[in-house]
Parts: structure tokens; C-alpha cells; sequence
């Protein structure tokens, strides 16, 4: 991604030149600082005590990270509701990924006219841009709150990030397969059924992981905002209901376990993508 | 035999559909998703969506005080996202494998950032409101541990990617650590920390809806209070504003990356 060094170092003497790039760094960089400062400042603090309040904190981690225990919730329970999550995590990545399976070959240029590849495209933009637990509400309207709502929610967000991945790997594929192929006859489907979706078939599985790897924080953190099932719902009431802060370090540690697990297997998966 | 080829890609074809078959099965009983209700609620958020989830004349009336919670919301994901930068810059620093003392600090480096990261924001959200009440400091720490794990991961592979050999072939000609680090591997590195930044920003205006809803802060918490009080028009409005920065943020920023990578 990063340009080589050529691009940049262009010694004039023994001044640095200064680079259309640089100048736009220092410029995003010179602004965010300013934009951080001015809210930092501006900051609504209520009428928060800092320091207190810092020690509470401390003092409430140290409640969940040394002492998890809990008396209404047994081992056996949180491991059901972690299940659950997963269950809802595998079907939002399976029916997202079996979409984007086909959105995504009409997003992709070498498969698809391009007016079609733009519409696909900006509706996925805009699926992406309404946020995750503005979808899961909306959905909630008419399938109640729950893990119905969860699913088809997220799911839609999932589909916005997984067509444009899937999209872009399949306009990684060689223009002259396709037209060797158009050549012999072959129609459009069999184009894509036998050269298209086998030859893209490990990135279409390593970017499908990522996701669910999302999917699954995505549904814990639906759990607890829009009451759908599994062990984010869990969280939210030990945390806001029952105040139970041993409660939520058992419920943390056994989230991290399991998120810890997936992202080593992720990072495996990333440098094989990376490695072709 | 090319027959064999077929026959083998068919089983296997057919192995992987039964194995997703079944396991999507499974996790519909577990869950007790129902299918048929799904596919029904999805025509019928459509319709419910064209007949009622649009804003009209009255809720524009709401639009300044809608306006000033999207600014603060886009405020605090920027301090959040640019404060957990610069503490995750020094941790990756420590951590690479290009610029590390010793490995201690990259398993360090890299405990701290799976850490923040895996813990759920939910979890953050929680916490944080018991102490730091319903004011935007719970939501920008949130947000901040969150980005901090994530950033500490990202920054951590960019440095690594600057590669052993430019240090090594550095320290040959007797640079200074500080002159290593300061001259050659943030230069190089910049363009993509400065893009995974931005990249943040974008994710944090999204989660920052979500964190607003458990902490009762910015635009999130807004939409929460005219839903449950079901003026859909007014949350409708939101949406669109909220839809409408978020493609702004991501537009801004592939404009400045197209100009630095």
C-alpha cells in the first residue's frame, strides 16, 4: 500500500522537499490534533468528579478482573449463552455471506455492466453507513426485540461490508480467464461457477471468518442494546440491573476467552491472505 | 483422471453445503431464530419504513438540537480515536518487531491491544457508566479503550511491515535509536498509521451511535429517546443525518488517502 521510498525522498541538495503527501499528512494531522483539543476542552463533563470518579473505576475493574464469581448465573449457563451468541453470529455471517455471494458479482466490474456495479455499490454504501444498532431497531419495529431483529439487522450490515470485499476479489481475477472462457461459449453463469467463485473461493472463506469474527462482538453488543438473546443480554442486566460487578468479570472473561480464540485463528487466516 | 477432479469437487462442493446446512440449522434452534417470521418482518419493515420511518415537516423543527448532538458525537469520536493514536503509537513502537528492545515488549504490546480490543464496549459502556454517571467523558473513554486495542494491533503490523532490514542496515551506519525511529520508520510508516487512524474516526462515529445508547450520550441516545417515545419521523431524521455523515467522513478521508499512500 505504502509507496516505496523513491516516490518520496527526492533529495534537492541537502534541504527535504516538501511533498504534495507530506503537506497533506501534517495537514490532517494539524487538524484532528486541533478538533481533539477543542473537544477535549468543550467536553461535556456534567458534574462528574475526576478524580473520584477515576478511582471508582479503578476500584470497579478491580472488582471484575480479580474477582469474577457469580451466584445467579452457573458456569454451565454462560456457556449456553455464549452458544447462543455464536448461533446468532453464524447465522447473520451465513445469510450475509450467501447475499454478498451473488451482490458482490454484481458489484464487480468484470462481471457486471457498470451501471449496475455503481447502483450495487452505493446501496452498499449506504447500508454500511447506517449504523448496526439503528438497523437491529428498525427491524425490532416489526419482528419485536429479540433475536429474530438481531440477526436480520445485522445481517444487513454484514452484507454491505462482505459484497464489497467479495466484489473486490472478484475483480482480482484475470481478464483473460473470462474472456478465454467467453471465447469457447461459455455463458455468464458458467463463467462464474467454474472460474470466477472457484478461483476466489480462499479469499471469499478468510473474509467470511473476519466477519463473523465481527459478527460475534456485534452480537454480543446487540444482546445488551436491543434485547436480543445470548450473553450480551446477560452483560446488560448483571451491569444495569443487578449491579453485579463479579457477575460482569465472569461474563468478560469467558467473552474473552472465546474473542481472544477467534482473533488468533483470524491472524492465521490474514497471513495466509497475505502470503498469496 | 479429470473425472476423478469432477467427481472430488462435487463431493466436496456438496460436503461444505450440508456442513454449513447443518451448522445454520443447529444455530436456528439454539437461537430460535425464526426464518419465516424473518423473511415476513423484512417486507414489512419495508412497507411499515415507506408509511411511517420518513421525516416530515414537524420534525425539522428538531433539527438544531439534533445537529448539536451529531457534533458532539463526531467531537468525541475524533478526541477518542486521536487520543487512543497516540498512546497506541507508543505501545506499538515498543512492541515491533523493527523497533522492539526486546521481545517481552511485543508480547506486552500485543496482550494489551487483543485486551482492550476483545473486551466488549458494551462491557466498557457499563463499567464506566457507574462511575462517570451520563456525561460524554463515559462515552469518549469507551470509545478510547475500544480504539486503543484496535489501533495498537493496526500500528503494530504497519511498523513491522517498515521491516527489520532498514533498522539493521541503520544501525550499521551508527545512527542513534531516537534517529532510526524519527527518521526512517515513522516517515515510512506514516501515510498508512495516518489511514488506519481515519479509518477509526469512521468506525467510532458508527459505535458511537451504539456506546450513545447504553450511556445516554450524543446522537445514539437522541435516537433512543424519540423511538421509544415512537416519533419516527424524528428518529427517521436522525438516520438520514447520521447516514449522511458517516458517507461525508468516509468520502473525506479516501480523498486524503488517495493523495498520501
Amino acid at each position: 500500500m505504502t509507496t516505496g521510498p523513491e516516490n518520496k525522498i527526492k533529495f534537492s541538495g541537502l534541504e527535504k522537499p516538501v511533498t504534495r503527501a507530506m503537506i497533506v499528512i501534517r495537514l490532517t494531522l494539524s487538524i484532528l490534533a486541533v478538533i481533539t483539543f477543542y473537544s477535549l476542552i468543550t467536553l461535556d463533563y456534567g458534574s462528574v468528579n475526576i478524580p473520584r470518579a477515576v478511582c471508582d473505576t479503578l476500584n470497579n475493574f478491580r472488582t471484575i478482573f480479580i474477582h469474577p464469581f457469580s451466584r445467579r448465573l452457573s458456569i454451565p449457563d454462560i456457556f449456553y449463552e455464549i452458544l447462543v451468541t455464536i448461533g446468532l453470529s453464524i447465522l447473520i455471517t451465513v445469510f450475509s455471506g450467501v447475499i454478498a455471494l451473488f451482490l458482490g458479482l454484481l458489484g464487480a466490474r468484470n462481471l457486471s455492466p457498470k451501471r449496475v456495479t455503481s447502483a450495487v455499490k452505493a446501496f452498499v454504501a449506504f447500508i454500511r453507513a447506517v449504523p448496526s444498532i439503528l438497523w437491529v431497531l428498525i427491524f425490532a419495529v416489526s419482528a419485536g426485540l429479540g433475536s429474530t431483529a438481531a440477526v436480520i439487522g445485522l445481517s444487513f450490515h454484514s452484507i454491505g461490508y462482505l459484497t464489497k470485499a467479495f466484489a473486490e476479489c472478484y475483480e482480482e481475477l484475470d481478464r483473460g480467464v473470462i474472456d478465454a472462457l467467453k471465447s469457447t461459449g461459455a455463458g455468464w453463469w458458467t463463467i462464474v461457477f467454474q472460474a470466477v467463485i472457484p478461483s476466489s473461493a480462499t479469499y471469499l472463506l478468510s473474509w467470511t471468518f473476519l466477519r463473523f469474527e465481527l459478527n460475534f462482538s456485534n452480537a454480543v453488543a446487540m444482546g445488551a442494546a436491543a434485547g436480543a438473546a445470548g450473553i450480551g443480554f446477560d452483560l446488560f442486566m448483571s451491569s444495569t440491573m443487578y449491579f453485579d460487578l463479579h457477575e460482569v468479570g465472569l461474563i468478560t472473561y469467558f467473552i474473552l476467552a472465546f474473542a481472544v480464540t477467534l482473533e488468533i485463528i483470524a491472524m492465521k487466516v490474514k497471513s495466509k491472505l497475505k502470503e498469496k | 483422471m479429470p473425472a476423478d477432479i469432477f467427481a472430488n469437487r462435487r463431493k466436496n462442493i456438496f460436503l461444505f453445503l450440508a456442513f454449513i446446512a447443518a451448522l445454520t440449522t443447529g444455530s436456528m434452534v439454539l437461537t430460535q431464530f425464526d426464518p419465516v417470521n424473518g423473511l415476513i418482518s423484512i417486507l414489512k419493515a419495508f412497507f411499515w419504513g415507506l408509511s411511517n420511518f420518513y421525516p416530515d415537516v414537524q420534525s425539522l423543527s428538531h433539527i438544531t438540537d439534533i445537529l448539536v448532538k451529531l457534533r458532539d458525537t463526531i467531537l468525541m469520536s475524533i478526541a477518542s480515536s486521536v487520543a487512543a493514536a497516540v498512546l497506541a503509537m507508543a505501545l506499538a513502537l515498543m512492541g515491533s518487531r523493527s523497533t522492539r528492545i526486546h521481545v517481552f515488549f511485543t508480547y506486552f504490546s500485543r496482550g494489551i491491544g487483543s485486551f482492550f480490543r476483545n473486551v466488549p464496549l458494551v462491557a466498557w459502556a457499563m463499567v464506566l457508566m457507574l462511575s462517570f454517571s451520563q456525561s460524554s467523558l463515559t462515552g469518549f473513554l469507551a470509545l478510547f479503550f475500544g480504539s486503543l486495542g484496535f489501533l495498537t494491533r493496526a500500528f503494530m503490523e504497519t511498523l513491522d511491515e517498515v521491516g527489520e532490514s532498514t533498522v539493521e542496515a541503520l544501525k550499521a551506519t551508527g545512527a542513534a535509536y531516537y534517529h532510526i525511529i524519527f527518521q526512517a520508520v515513522l516517515p515510512s510508516s506514516l501515510p498508512q498509521m495516518l489511514s488506519w487512524l481515519l479509518f477509526m474516526i469512521e468506525t467510532n462515529i458508527r459505535d458511537a451511535t451504539l456506546v450513545g445508547f447504553l450511556t445516554g450520550t450524543g446522537i445514539g441516545f437522541l435516537f433512543d429517546v424519540y423511538y421509544k417515545s415512537f416519533n419516527y419521523h424524528v428518529a427517521s431524521l436522525i438516520v438520514i443525518v447520521t447516514v449522511i455523515t458517516v458517507i461525508a467522513m468516509e468520502s473525506i478521508s479516501n480523498m486524503v488517502r488517495r493523495e498520501i499512500l
